[in-house]
């Protein structure tokens, strides 16, 4: 479903990424982890058309989408829940869901529908984004990215400082995408969300995609998590 | 009375003149040093369109309201597309590249328009009296005193700014567009991840903003005259109004350009338009020190 091919990318000049592979096929969770800093933001930034490609290839459904100007990458059915929800803050939640349903022009049930998944927001509609809590703003991020009824939907640490039973109602909906049969590529740090929920797990290194490998092979060799994430 | 008259079509004016450089900044975080030009060439292109248009001077001027903003909008938006954007909206540049843009728009009108100051007829103007009251033989009596008088024309300025103002605003709490400028402008990014093509609505709302200034250049000029220098008080004055309300807050930059006008209005009329100046000035360093982001501006730019 979303291929990446040797993509190059960085901040100015300021190379991050080097030679990145990977792919998810529909009904997949891919994990990404590493280190801070090692590039899984970058990565993801890149993916959405934010971050210039110095080169390489990025298609979904073999549609080029790496050189797409930033707004197109989107309405190819990409959702995205980034890193620190970066909602938009002095609008209400239902301006935020808005924004989302406008990318692709989604139809009211899909509204519907997101509503159904997380029934909070839907008690919430005309508070504004900053003004929720940790939570309902993680909430609110993913169903702003669920609007647009993606195809791929990737998500950068959604379980980021979250206590336990939100990080459950945010996994519930990621394996229900997946379930549905939509390409999920997953940035996570805690090791055993990763076991639980992953089909493959990528571990990026200082720029570069070191290593793909299957949970099972994680779970037995302590040597790959001490080398990549050095716990 | 009279001075809080005059005043407040200072107000008027400048409040349509400081939303549109609000508006740029708000959104785009631009400093638009061009600001005032694009106000001057309403004034100049108002002008043009009323005296190549016979008949009436309301047709005239009525077509001017339509043409000028719109010409400019539409300048202003190229102008966006073909050298802001190219230097990627960096806030240093975007300055350097405004203020060529405002000699560049200046001197082309100096060579087609010339150096004259040139007037444009109002569409209406009826002499008003106005009616005063006073505490006199029996009781609180009403007069109408010789020489309190404004124009029909001056109330219809205010007027048309206040309903100019409302449809800003209608514009960007109540519609898409007004809800796609919003997000743009607090996650350029986000925005961008969503579908939102961020750099057609920069162009739009340079448009919009140099368009407002525009059409505060129409109203006023049955009242001053269009003359190709005519763009630098209102810039100055557009930037106190800026600071004082809060870069980027339609609501403050409104009240700050209420509270400047009519002062500039009062003082101008009893001391002196210099002296107003320099009060709106020491306003401005004044807030600058003890508030910086403004009267009621909501964060820090
Ligand atoms: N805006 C930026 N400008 C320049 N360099 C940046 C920028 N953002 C990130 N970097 C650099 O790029 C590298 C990768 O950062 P990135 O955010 O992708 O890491 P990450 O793997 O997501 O880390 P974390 O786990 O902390 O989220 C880091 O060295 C970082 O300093
Ligand atoms: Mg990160």
């Amino acid at each position: 479903m979303l291929r990446v091919e040797a993509i190059n990318s960085g901040y100015g000049n300021a190379q991050v990424l080097r030679d990145v592979s990977l792919d998810v096929a529909a009904g997949e969770i891919l994990c990404l982890m590493g280190r801070n800093g090692a590039g899984k933001t970058t990565a993801m930034k890149t993916i959405m058309g934010l971050l210039p490609l110095m080169s390489g290839r990025i298609t979904l459904d073999g549609q080029d989408v790496g050189r797409l100007p930033a707004h197109e990458v989107a309405r190819a059915g990409i959702g995205y829940i980034p890193q620190g929800r970066r909602l938009f803050t002095e609008l209400t939640v239902a301006q935020n869901l808005e924004i989302g349903l406008m990318t692709r022009k989604s139809g009211p049930h899909v509204r519907t529908r997101v509503l159904e998944l997380f029934p909070r927001l839907s008690e919430r509609l005309n508070q504004r984004a900053e003004t929720l809590s940790g939570g309902e703003q993680q909430m609110l991020a993913t169903a702003r990215a669920l609007c647009i009824e993606p195809k791929v939907l990737i998500l950068d640490e959604p379980t980021e400082g979250l206590q336990p039973s939100m990080i459950e109602a945010i996994r519930d909906v990621v394996v229900r995408l997946r379930n549905e049969g939509v390409a999920i590529l997953l940035v996570e740090q805690r090791v055993d969300a990763v076991l639980a929920l992953a089909d493959r797990v990528a571990f990026l290194e200082n720029g570069i995609l070191a290593e793909t490998v299957t949970p099972e092979r994680m779970r037995t060799d302590a040597a790959l998590l001490k080398r990549y994430l050095g716990v | 009375m009279l001075a809080a008259l005059e005043g407040a079509v200072t107000a008027a004016v400048l409040a349509l003149t400081a939303i549109g450089l609000s508006l740029v900044f708000g959104v785009m975080r631009v400093v638009n040093v061009a600001h005032g030009e694009f106000y001057m060439l309403g004034a100049v292109i108002a002008w043009s369109v009323a005296t190549s248009l016979g008949g009436h001077p309301a047709i005239g001027f009525a077509a001017a309201l339509v043409i000028a903003p719109v010409v400019v909008g539409l300048l202003a938006a190229a102008a966006d597309m073909t050298i802001l954007k190219r230097i990627n909206y960096d806030p240093e540049r975007t300055i350097v590249a405004t203020i060529g843009l405002l000699y560049i728009i200046q001197q082309v009108t100096l060579m087609t328009y010339g150096p004259e100051a040139r007037p444009v007829e109002p569409p209406f103007n009826h002499r008003l009296a106005l009616p005063w009251v006073e505490w006199g033989e029996q009781g609180l009596a009403l007069y109408w005193p010789w020489g309190l008088s404004t124009t029909s024309y001056k109330l219809a300025v205010i007027g048309a700014a206040i309903v100019v103002l409302l449809g800003v605003w209608v514009m960007m709490t109540r519609t898409k567009i007004g809800l796609i400028m919003r997000a743009t402008q607090l996650d350029r990014d986000m925005a961008q991840a969503f579908g939102i093509p961020v750099e057609r609505v920069y162009a739009i709302v340079f448009g919009i903003g140099a368009g407002l200034a525009a059409l505060g250049a129409v109203l006023i000029v049955p009242i001053q005259q269009a003359y190709y220098l005519m763009g630098a008080d209102p810039l100055l004055l557009s930037f106190i109004v800026v600071i004082i309300g809060g870069l980027g807050s339609l609501p403050g930059t409104v009240l700050a350009a209420l509270l400047i006008g009519m002062s500039d209005g009062i003082i101008s009329v009893f001391f002196s338009p210099t002296l107003a100046k320099i009060l709106a000035t020491l306003l401005v360093a004044l807030v600058l020190v003890f508030r910086p982001q403004g009267l009621f501006g909501t964060r820090a730019a």
